[in-house]
C-alpha cells in the first residue's frame, strides 16, 4: 500500500472520493506519524478523538461530495477553534478555549476537512524562527549534519508539519513573511494572499493592517485548492474584500508564455550568499526558457521596508495585545490593586519578544514620538506601495528569493533582534503593500537544505502567481528529502 | 427682551473673575444595536446579558459599524447646523481600564464625522450663540461596580460598545445658567431629531466639563480642569460653581492650576482629583486598522437632510409668526417636540389664545405636579381641543370648564359626553335665567335699591350671585344682558 | 549578516527612565535586569528604524491601510440574544454574573 501521508492534499481527497481508501484510513496513517513525531514539537494540542469520530461519520454517510472531504488538517494555533484550546503559543492564552470558530477554519470544516490539532508558532506570531513560542522550539525536519535547525517563523509548526507529512496541508498567517519564510526553510509551498482576500475574523490579531491567512502545502495545486476554500468575503471583517468567487485550482495552467516578469535590482543585496543569487538566476532562466519576458525593474524604497514594518507592526500589536489584561480570559497574576494585577499579568504572561514589540509599539505611538516614527512609517509605506503600483504597469509578476539564507541553527540570531528581523527582508514588502506573494521550493543547497523563490503579484491576482509557480514547479521537479530521522 | 444683564462673576478677595466653560457632552445614540456589534442597547438588563464576543473583546473579534448610528450622527450634525465631513476616520484611543475590554476605545480623533456648528441659547439678557467644535462617534465603556464587595470590583459590560456621540463645544459658555440652557437646548434638538433620548438618569446624556477662570478683561484663557462624567444639570452647575471658586482661591493665593482631570463628589458637593488617573495619560491615538475610512456620498447626506424635521429654533419662529404669540410663549411651547406637537394639534383645531392658556396653564400645572411628560398626559390633545370647543360654542362656561378638566384627568371619555352626563351644560334659556335673576333680585331688595341710587359697583355682585345660584351653569354673557335690562 | 547597517546617528535614544515610562503605559512591569536588556534592544531597534530619516517625506500622504474597501455597514438589528455564559466562560475569577477584578479606587 502507498504511504497515504505522502499524498498531496489534492491526491488524498481524490483517493477518498474514488474510494481508494476510507477517510478513517487516511486519518489513521496521519495519526500514526503524528504520534511518533512529538520530538518535532509541531503540535500545541491534538484533537485526535474528535478527528476519528468525524472520519467515521464521513465514511458512514458515504457522502464524498465536499471539496476537502476527509482531509486531515492541522492549523496554526492562532485560529480560534470552537471548544479546542487556542493559545497563540503564549502563556497568556495557555488555557483559552474559544466558544467560536474563525471564519477561515470554519470554511475548512464546511468542506468536510478534519481538524487534527493546533500547530505551534512564535508567540502571537512574533518571530522568524519559532523560538519565541511558550511551548518550545519546533524542529525543522531538515537538519545540518545532525544539528537541529529552526523551521522559520512564525508559522514554524505549520511548515514543519507539512514538510514532515504530519498534516495533508495547513493554513498559517503571514504578517511580514510568517507563511513564506518558514515554507522556504522547510521546502514547501506558502502563499500569502492579497490583504482582504481571506477573512481575519477569529484569528488572534498581531498587526491588523498586515495580517493575512494563507495556505501552506506540499505543492502549488494544493495551495490553489486551500485558497479556493478559505478565501472570500466575510461581512464580519470590514477589511475583507468583496470579489467574485472563482476557482484558482480549476483555472490553474502551466503556461507563462509572454508573461512579463520583473526582477527588482534592489533585492540584490550586499553580502547575499552566492547560493541565493544563483538560485535566483536559475528561476530567471527557467522562466525565460518557458517564454516569459524578463524585465529589470526598480523598487526604490525596498531598503526602507523592514524599518517601516518594525514601526507599524509593533504599533498595531501594542494596541491589539492590550486586551490581554487578565480581566476576562487568559492568564492572570495577582496584584494588590488593578494596576498591579495588569502589570504582573502582562509581565509574566508575555514572553520577551512580545514584550519588546509591545514596548517599541507603545513608544512609537506615544506623545511626542508619533510623528517622528509612526507617521513617518505610514508615509514610507505609501512610497513602498507606489513603487509596486508603478512596476506593475510594466510587469505581471515580480520574482525574488524568499529569504536571504537557508534555515539556520537555533540560537544563532535569537540574541540580536535586528539580525532576526533581517530574515523578513524580502517578504515584508508584500505585506506593507498588501500584495499576494508565494514561496515555492526550487532546489537544495550544498548542505541539503531547501532554497525557495518568491513571486509577488498584483492585487487580487493570485491566479497569475499560482500559474507561474506551477510552471516553474513542473520544471524543477523538487522532491522532498525529509528523512524521518526523529521517528 | 434684554431687560437683564449678564452677571455671573466670581468676586475674589482681590479681583473679579470670569468663568470659561466648555462642554464635552456624551449623548447615547438611540439605536437598537451597539456601534460595532449586534447586541442590544436596552437599559436595565441583567448584568453581562447584552454582551457579544466583540463587546467582550475576545481574541480575533472585529468591529463592523452600525449604519443607523452613522446616520444619527449626521442627523445630529445637521441639527447643529454643522459641517458634515464626507471623509472621516476611526481611531483607537489606548488606555487600560477594567471596564474597557479592548484596552482601547474606538473613537474619532483627527477626522471626526461632524465639524463646526452652532447652538443658540435664549438667555434673559438676549440670544447667545455657542460654537460647536465637533461631533464624533465613539464606543461607550462598561460599568465598574465598586460597592458590592470590600475587596473586589465587579465589571458589567452591557454598556460596552454602545454608540455615543461626543459633542464638543467651544469654550463659549460663561455661567452655570448658560451651561444648563446649553444642555437643555442640545437635548431638545436631539429629541426633535430622535437621535438621543436625552435621559440623564439612565446615563444617555453625560458631560465632561472644562472649567477655567480669568480676570475680567483678560484675553488669555487660564489653565483648565476637566470634571469627568457629571450626569445631571444640577450637579454640573454645582460642580462649576465649586471648581471656579477653587481655582480663583488658588490663583489669588499666588498658586498655579494644574491641568488635571477631576471628579465631582455629589455627596460632598466638591470636585477632587481622580486617583485612578494619577499617571499622566498618553492615549496613543492611531487610525483603527480594523476599519477602512468612513467615506460618505454627498447624496447620502442630502437624503438625510431632506428628512430632517422642523427644529426648535425654526418652530419657535414659526409659532411667533403664525400664531402671533409672544417669543416667550413660543419658547416654552417649542422646548420639546411633544409639547409643540400637542399645542399645535389643539391650536389648529380650536383657538390659539385659549390653547396657550390651557396648555401652558392648566395642563402644565397638572403635569408638573405629577412630574409627567406630555406624552403621558392624562388629557389627550383631542379631548383638550373638544373642551375648548365647548367653551367657544357656549356649551360650558369658563368656570365649568375647569371642573370639567378636573374630571377629564380621571375620565378619558369625550368631554361632550361628560358634560351631558354630569349636567354641566351652560344655561342659556332666557326664561330659565330670568327665573333665577328674579329670585336673586327678590332676595336682595336692599342691594337693588342701593344700586338704583347710584352704587354701580354692585352689578358684579348680582352677576356672581346669579351664576352661583345656577350652580355655575348660567351663561355669563346672557346674565349680563338680562340683568342690565331688569335693573334699568 | 550585516546588510543594512549603515546607520545614521540616532536622533533619539531611550534611557532607563523612558523604559519605566513605557512600561507603565503598556502595563508591563519590568525588573531592573530586564530594563538593562530592554534599553539595549530597544535602542538598537530604534537605530534600525531611524534609517527612515534618510528619506524626505514632506509631501507624502501617510497611509494606514492598503485596503481600498469602502466601509461596509451593518443594519441596526439585534442578533446577539444572551451570550453571558460564553463570554464569562474563560474568566480567571469565576462569578455567575460579573467579571471580577481587584478593588478599583477612583
Ligand atoms: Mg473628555
Ligand atoms: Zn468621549
Amino acid at each position: 500500500m502507498t504511504d497515504l501521508c505522502k499524498l498531496t492534499l489534492v491526491e488524498s481527497v481524490q483517493h477518498i472520493k474514488e474510494k481508494k481508501c476510507a477517510a478513517l484510513d487516511l486519518l489513521n496513517s496521519y495519526i500514526k506519524r503524528i504520534e511518533k513525531s512529538d520530538k518535532l514539537n509541531c503540535f500545541n494540542s491534538k484533537d485526535l478523538d474528535t478527528a476519528i469520530k468525524k472520519a467515521k461519520s464521513i465514511d458512514e454517510k458515504k457522502d464524498f461530495s465536499k471539496i476537502l472531504v476527509g482531509a486531515p488538517i492541522a492549523v496554526k494555533d492562532l485560529f480560534c477553534t470552537r471548544d479546542v484550546k487556542t493559545t497563540a503559543s503564549s502563556k497568556m492564552l495557555e488555557n483559552f478555549i474559544p466558544t467560536y470558530e474563525s471564519t477561515v477554519t470554519q470554511k475548512l470544516w464546511n468542506e468536510d476537512a478534519i481538524l487534527l490539532g493546533k500547530l505551534n508558532c512564535d508567540e502571537f506570531a512574533m518571530g522568524s524562527s519559532n523560538e519565541t513560542s511558550f511551548f518550545g522550539n519546533v524542529l525543522n525536519p531538515y537538519r545540518l549534519n545532525n544539528d537541529n535547525l529552526v523551521p522559520g517563523g512564525s508559522s514554524g509548526g505549520c511548515a514543519a508539519a507539512v514538510a514532515a507529512n504530519l498534516t495533508s496541508a495547513t493554513v498559517g498567517t503571514d504578517t511580514g513573511g510568517s507563511i513564506r519564510q518558514p515554507a522556504a526553510f522547510t521546502g514547501i509551498v506558502g502563499l500569502k494572499p492579497t490583504y482582504g482576500r481571506c477573512s481575519r475574523w477569529g484569528i488572534v490579531a498581531f498587526a491588523s493592517s498586515l495580517d493575512q491567512a494563507g495556505p501552506m502545502t506540499k505543492d502549488v495545486k494544493d495551495a490553489a485548492l486551500i485558497l479556493d476554500v478559505i478565501s472570500g468575503y466575510d461581512e464580519k471583517d470590514s477589511t475583507s474584500a468583496n470579489k467574485p468567487k472563482t476557482s484558482f485550482l480549476n483555472s490553474l495552467k502551466n503556461n507563462v508564455k509572454g508573461l512579463k516578469v520583473g526582477i527588482p535590482k534592489e533585492y540584490r543585496v550586499e553580502n547575499m550568499p552566492e547560493e541565493v543569487n544563483s538560485l535566483w538566476q536559475e528561476g530567471i532562466k527557467i522562466l525565460k526558457e518557458q517564454g516569459a519576458i524578463i524585465k529589470d525593474i526598480s523598487l526604490a524604497h525596498t531598503k526602507y521596508a523592514l524599518p517601516t514594518y518594525y514601526i507599524i507592526a509593533p504599533a498595531e500589536a501594542s494596541s491589539n495585545l492590550a486586551r490581554y489584561d487578565g480581566v476576562r480570559y487568559g492568564f492572570r497574576a495577582e496584584g494588590k490593586d488593578l494596576t498591579e494585577m495588569y502589570e504582573n499579568t502582562r509581565s509574566k504572561g508575555f514572553g520577551n519578544e512580545v514584550k519588546r514589540r509591545i514596548m517599541i509599539g507603545t513608544y512609537v505611538l506615544s506623545s511626542g514620538y508619533y510623528d517622528a516614527y509612526y507617521l513617518k512609517a505610514q508615509k514610507v509605506r505609501n512610497l513602498i506601495k507606489t513603487d509596486f503600483d508603478e512596476s506593475f504597469k510594466d510587469v505581471d509578476v515580480i520574482l525574488t528569493p524568499t529569504t536571504p539564507t537557508a534555515a539556520f541553527k537555533f540560537g544563532e540570531k535569537s540574541d540580536d533582534p535586528i539580525a532576526m528581523y533581517l530574515n523578513d527582508i524580502f517578504t515584508v514588502t508584500a505585506n506593507l503593500a498588501g500584495l499576494p506573494a508565494i514561496s515555492f521550493p526550487i532546489k537544495f543547497n550544498k548542505d541539503g537544505l531547501p532554497l525557495s523563490l518568491q513571486l509577488i503579484g498584483k492585487s487580487f491576482d493570485e491566479q497569475t502567481l499560482l500559474n507561474t509557480a506551477y510552471s516553474i514547479e513542473k520544471e524543477v521537479n523538487f522532491k522532498s528529502q525529509v528523512k524521518d530521522w526523529w521517528m | 427682551m434684554s431687560n437683564k444683564e449678564f452677571n455671573y462673576y466670581i468676586n475674589g478677595k482681590k479681583s473679579k473673575w470670569e468663568v470659561i466653560i466648555g462642554l464635552e457632552v456624551h449623548a447615547q445614540v438611540s439605536s437598537n444595536a451597539k456601534l460595532f456589534s449586534n447586541s442590544s442597547t436596552k437599559f436595565g438588563a441583567d448584568p453581562n446579558s447584552q454582551v457579544s464576543l466583540i463587546d467582550a473583546a475576545m481574541p480575533g473579534m472585529l468591529p463592523v459599524i452600525n449604519k443607523f448610528c452613522v446616520e444619527q450622527a449626521i442627523r445630529t450634525g445637521l441639527g447643529l447646523k454643522a459641517k458634515i465631513n464626507l471623509n472621516s476616520v476611526f481611531d483607537r484611543k489606548n488606555y487600560f481600564y477594567a471596564d474597557l475590554p479592548q484596552g482601547y476605545q474606538i473613537s474619532q480623533y483627527k477626522y471626526p464625522i461632524v465639524g463646526e456648528g452652532e447652538v443658540f441659547l435664549d438667555m434673559p439678557y438676549g440670544a447667545k450663540k455657542i460654537g460647536i467644535e465637533r461631533l464624533h462617534l465613539e464606543q461607550d465603556a462598561g460599568k465598574s461596580i465598586h460597592d458590592q464587595s470590600p475587596t473586589k470590583t465587579f465589571i458589567d459590560l452591557n454598556r460596552s460598545g454602545i454608540a455615543l456621540m461626543e459633542i464638543v463645544s467651544k469654550p463659549d459658555l460663561r455661567s452655570p445658567e448658560e451651561v444648563a440652557e446649553y444642555i437643555k437646548k442640545l437635548r431638545s434638538i436631539m429629541r426633535y431629531l430622535g437621535t438621543c433620548d436625552g435621559n440623564m438618569e439612565e446615563g444617555s446624556l453625560r458631560a465632561d466639563v472644562n472649567v477655567s477662570v480669568r480676570k475680567v478683561g483678560a484675553l488669555e484663557f487660564g489653565t483648565r480642569c476637566e470634571i469627568k462624567n457629571v450626569n445631571s444639570i444640577k450637579f454640573i452647575q454645582q460642580a462649576i460653581q465649586y471648581e471656579a471658586k477653587r481655582q480663583v482661591d488658588l490663583l489669588e493665593e499666588g498658586k498655579f492650576i494644574d491641568q488635571e482631570t477631576r471628579l465631582f463628589d455629589t455627596k460632598k458637593n466638591e470636585t477632587r482629583q481622580m486617583r485612578s488617573k494619577e499617571d499622566a495619560h498618553d492615549y496613543r491615538y492611531f487610525p483603527e486598522p480594523d476599519l477602512p475610512a468612513l467615506r460618505l456620498e454627498s447624496n447620502f447626506v442630502e437624503e438625510i437632510r431632506k428628512k430632517l424635521p422642523e427644529l426648535p429654533d425654526d418652530k419657535k419662529k414659526r409659532f411667533v409668526n403664525e400664531y402671533k404669540i409672544s417669543s416667550y410663549d413660543a419658547g416654552v411651547l417649542t422646548a420639546d417636540k411633544e409639547t409643540s406637537d400637542y399645542f399645535e394639534k389643539v391650536a389648529k383645531n380650536s383657538d390659539v389664545k385659549l390653547a396657550i392658556t390651557w396648555v401652558s396653564g392648566e395642563l402644565f400645572a397638572v403635569l408638573n405636579k405629577h412630574s409627567l411628560s406630555i406624552k403621558d398626559s392624562p388629557v389627550s390633545a383631542e379631548n383638550l381641543t373638544k373642551l375648548i370647543l365647548l367653551i367657544m360654542n357656549n356649551t360650558i362656561s369658563g368656570r365649568i370648564a375647569k371642573d370639567l378638566f378636573e374630571i377629564m384627568l380621571k375620565d378619558s371619555r369625550d368631554p361632550k359626553v361628560l358634560v351631558e352626563e354630569k349636567g354641566m351644560v351652560q344655561e342659556s334659556n332666557i326664561g330659565e335665567l330670568e327665573k333665577i335673576i328674579d329670585k336673586v333680585l327678590q332676595n336682595n331688595q336692599d342691594k337693588v335699591s342701593e344700586y338704583k341710587s347710584g352704587k354701580d359697583k354692585l352689578f358684579g355682585f348680582f352677576v356672581g350671585s346669579v351664576i352661583k345660584e345656577s350652580k355655575g351653569k348660567a351663561n355669563p354673557a346672557l346674565v349680563n344682558e338680562l340683568l342690565k335690562k331688569k335693573l334699568s | 549578516m550585516l546588510i543594512y547597517l549603515h546607520l545614521p546617528l540616532s536622533l533619539m535614544s531611550i534611557n532607563k527612565e523612558t523604559i519605566k515610562k513605557i512600561s507603565k503605559l503598556a502595563r508591563i512591569s519590568v525588573s531592573n535586569q530586564e530594563t538593562n536588556r530592554l534599553e539595549k534592544d530597544l535602542n538598537s531597534i530604534l537605530k534600525f528604524v531611524e534609517q527612515l530619516n534618510h528619506l524626505n517625506t514632506d509631501k507624502i500622504t501617510p497611509i494606514s491601510s492598503v485596503s481600498n474597501e469602502v466601509l461596509t455597514m451593518n443594519k441596526d438589528e439585534i442578533k446577539i440574544i444572551n451570550e453571558k455564559e460564553d463570554i464569562l466562560k474563560n474568566s480567571p475569577e469565576k462569578n455567575e454574573d460579573y467579571y471580577v477584578v481587584p478593588k478599583v479606587i477612583e
